[in-house]
């Protein structure tokens, strides 16, 4: 008994040496992401980081981006999970942060966290304990992207005012060339279309009485706005209720319409589809002149390390690596998507003009406020809005319906 | 002979017995059984993305039968999918009945028309879903491009995004899909019964309207149980094509919302939209499958009632 005993210690003690050199001549790391098209880049910046760091290894799997969330909380929720996790932003980040899935990261575990605005940070911030959950990746603005190409044709400017805006697709309508590419059979375009030609309209005081309560959505900046976005849909492509979001992509790749409001991430995309398109930016028109002119921003998601991870110490040196500013360079220059890191050295012309309007930004409102609860500011402003556009409502039943929906949780507009 | 089969059976039946049917019990029960059970304890809790918090009762029932937020969105697509049903009721098993008979007469080439109208069932839903999607676009979709050749172009509309149109262009997509299925259940059924009973009818001079309501209807009976109820359970479960034509959120504005959409955003969460909340995705689950189960066995008991055996 006593021999088979010590016989079955020693194989254990045995194997538990065996194992532990070997993992410590090589930690293995497993990264999640949904970033499928990123794959050859982030390969790339995984070489270099094991390059930097013998002994340790990354795994890279992707998964399709809308089974990603589902895929992800999953494996959580069963204990287990990638050590290196690509996260959402916001509502989404919080579903996974709050079952306490995810490493809090501070300027002791992660000092490059320095490396990053304010605002970047706050959209990986748990609300209930303030803690920082994430690295973040990219930033995003909705403005709009034109066609310098047709707009030199026409001889037009990139307009500045919205009387400006309605002259410039008036011109380019009597030229039978589509103004704007936007359609709004899907549901989210509406919210990008919002971000990308309202917010100056808007403005950053609106966005403050909103958080302070001072002003809800029934505002009359809300509800002009709107009237002014019902306005320019009759330049819209033809048709656009029925334009879904691939086709009036197509529309302008193929540089058959001057503009689309939209995100900056559509121009890497606009780019690669077709090559010969020279492309410009202008964030959304003021009102009157004078007034300040502004981009939607928000954070895409960021990199955190799973709680339950095994090898949080390597996973701590690989994310604290994608905050570095020489990964943020890579990643905005390979990607043509804009990284929050400061200090970063831009190459393409176009990312740094959308750097540049990145810097004076109002947020991309419902998703960086309201989208935490249900009816979230999103699902209401898009089908608000979507109803507006085809007709069946006026701006003020559009405002009204949204104030409603968000009252019904929003603490600062049941007063 | 005679006593062979009141002795117990051998052992070696048993086993064979069991090896044969104790996989599929077990394959059921592990893929069916046990995640409608699991939906249903769920239900009962309250959730932070997939973990589970605290026990809530019958919260997530009332939120989604009586909140202010879900029940106006659940019952609106409710109300979506007995429209369905009715149109689908119409058009896919009451065109497949019309579209059987045609075929069960043998026209020319009805060897041909009985694969081509099956042909489509076996499509894929999403490729179904794509095409159409392609086929309805209003600015290059043959639909509408048709309609201008013919010049009729004040019929031209954007069909999925006009709230009029967009949930009857569901309909016909997928009726267009899933013709073939009745249409083959109900000939099998036509070439069941026996020519002496409609040579009698015709020799005591019926007319083709006495023909199909006295003679062939009733006696496809069977057939119509198994068509009318696949085609409840499956309007109360659609999915794929309102997912694929018009996403997640029922565009336009809710118009095409249905049961189905409604518990997949609910549940997981909508990307651009909404967050997932399981608890409520759950109970929707619980009180779509409690739904179907019931209404199904009574339409099922219904329906086998008017069977007549022959």
């Amino acid at each position: 008994m006593k021999l088979t005993r010590r016989i079955l210690m020693a194989a254990a003690a045995g194997s538990f040496l065996f194992s532990g050199t070997a993992a410590m001549a090589q930690t293995e790391l497993s990264f999640w992401s949904w970033r499928q098209e990123d794959k050859a880049f982030y390969q790339d910046m995984i070489k270099q980081f094991q390059e930097k760091n013998p002994g340790i290894t990354v795994k890279f799997e992707t998964f399709a981006p809308e089974n990603y969330q589902t895929i992800l909380s999953t494996a959580l929720a069963a204990g287990r999970g990638p050590d290196v996790i690509q996260v959402r932003a916001y509502g989404n980040l919080e579903t996974i942060a709050t079952p306490g899935y995810l490493l809090p990261l501070d300027k002791q575990n992660v000092p490059e966290l320095a490396n990053f605005p304010e605002s970047a940070l706050a959209a990986e911030t748990l609300r209930s304990d303030g803690k920082v959950y994430a690295v973040p990746f990219a930033t995003q603005a909705q403005l709009v992207v034109y066609n310098k190409k047709i707009f030199q044709d026409a001889g037009l400017t990139p307009p500045k005012t919205w009387d400006e805006l309605m002259k410039a697709a008036e011109t380019l309508k009597a030229k039978n060339i589509t103004p704007f590419a936007n359609g709004t059979a899907t549901a989210w375009q509406n919210e990008t279309i919002v971000g990308g030609l309202l917010s100056s309209m808007l403005g950053k005081d609106f966005e403050a009485d909103i958080v302070s309560g001072k002003a809800n959505f029934t505002d009359p900046r809300f509800v002009n706005a709107l009237a002014k976005l019902k306005d320019v849909s009759q330049y819209f492509s033809p048709n656009f209720t029925g334009v879904d979001y691939p086709s009036s992509q197509q529309l302008f790749a193929a540089g058959r319409a001057a503009m689309f409001a939209g995100g900056s991430y559509e121009i890497a995309n606009f780019k690669k589809q077709n090559p010969s398109l020279d492309l410009g930016v202008f964030p959304a028109p003021v009102l009157k002149a004078g007034d300040q002119a502004l981009v939607a921003t928000y954070y895409d998601g960021g990199y955190a390390v799973n709680a339950k991870s095994d090898n949080k110490d390597a996973a701590l040196k690989f994310v604290r690596f994608l905050a570095t500013p020489e990964y943020g360079t890579a990643f905005t220059n390979t990607l043509k998507n804009l990284s929050p890191i400061k200090g970063i050295k831009i190459e393409d012309p176009i990312t740094q003009e959308v750097a540049k309007l990145a810097d004076n930004s109002m947020s991309y409102l419902m998703l960086v406020r309201f989208r935490y609860q249900e009816p979230s500011g999103s699902v209401l402003l898009q089908s608000n809005v979507q109803k507006m556009l085809a007709g069946q409502q006026t701006p003020e039943q559009a405002a009204a319906e949204i104030n409603k929906g968000i009252a019904t949780y929003y603490k600062p507009f049941q007063k | 002979m005679l006593v062979s089969h009141k002795q117990a059976p051998s052992l070696k039946r048993q086993l064979w017995v069991a090896f044969l049917v104790v996989p599929p019990i077990a394959f059921m029960s592990l893929f069916v059984v046990y995640p409608i059970l699991s939906a249903f304890a769920y239900a009962f809790y309250d959730w932070q993305g997939l973990a589970r918090g605290e026990f809530v009762g019958l919260k997530n029932f009332r939120e989604v039968l009586f909140g202010a937020t879900m029940a106006p969105v659940v019952w609106n697509a409710f109300l979506h999918n007995v429209y369905a049903l009715i149109a689908l009721m119409v058009i896919q098993n009451g065109g497949g009945f019309v579209l059987a008979w045609l075929l069960y007469k043998e026209p020319f080439g009805f060897r041909f028309h009985r694969i081509a109208v099956f042909v489509p069932v076996v499509l894929s839903t999403i490729i179904v879903g794509f095409l159409w999607k392609l086929f309805l676009n209003p600015n290059f979709g043959i639909v509408n491009q048709a309609l201008y050749a013919l010049g009729l172009d004040s019929w031209a509309k954007p069909w999925l995004g006009d709230s009029s149109t967009a949930l009857g262009a569901l309909i016909l997509a997928n009726a267009w899909h899933f013709i073939g299925f009745p249409t083959l259940v109900y000939l099998a059924g036509m070439q069941r019964i026996p020519p002496e009973i409609i040579e009698a009818a015709r020799l005591d001079g019926t007319n083709e309207w006495q023909l199909l309501k006295n003679i062939v209807w009733p006696l496809v009976a069977p057939s119509t149980t198994i068509l009318f109820t696949l085609l409840f359970i499956g309007a109360f479960n659609w999915f794929e094509i309102p997912y694929v034509m018009v996403g997640l959120d029922g565009s336009p504005f809710g118009s095409t919302d249905v049961l189905g959409l409604v518990f997949y955003r609910t549940a997981f969460g909508n990307q651009s939209a909404s967050i997932q909340n399981f608890g409520l995705g759950s109970a929707l689950a619980t009180l779509l499958f409690l739904f179907i189960v019931v209404f199904a066995s009574m339409l099922t008991l219904w329906l086998r009632r008017r069977e007549i055996q022959f």
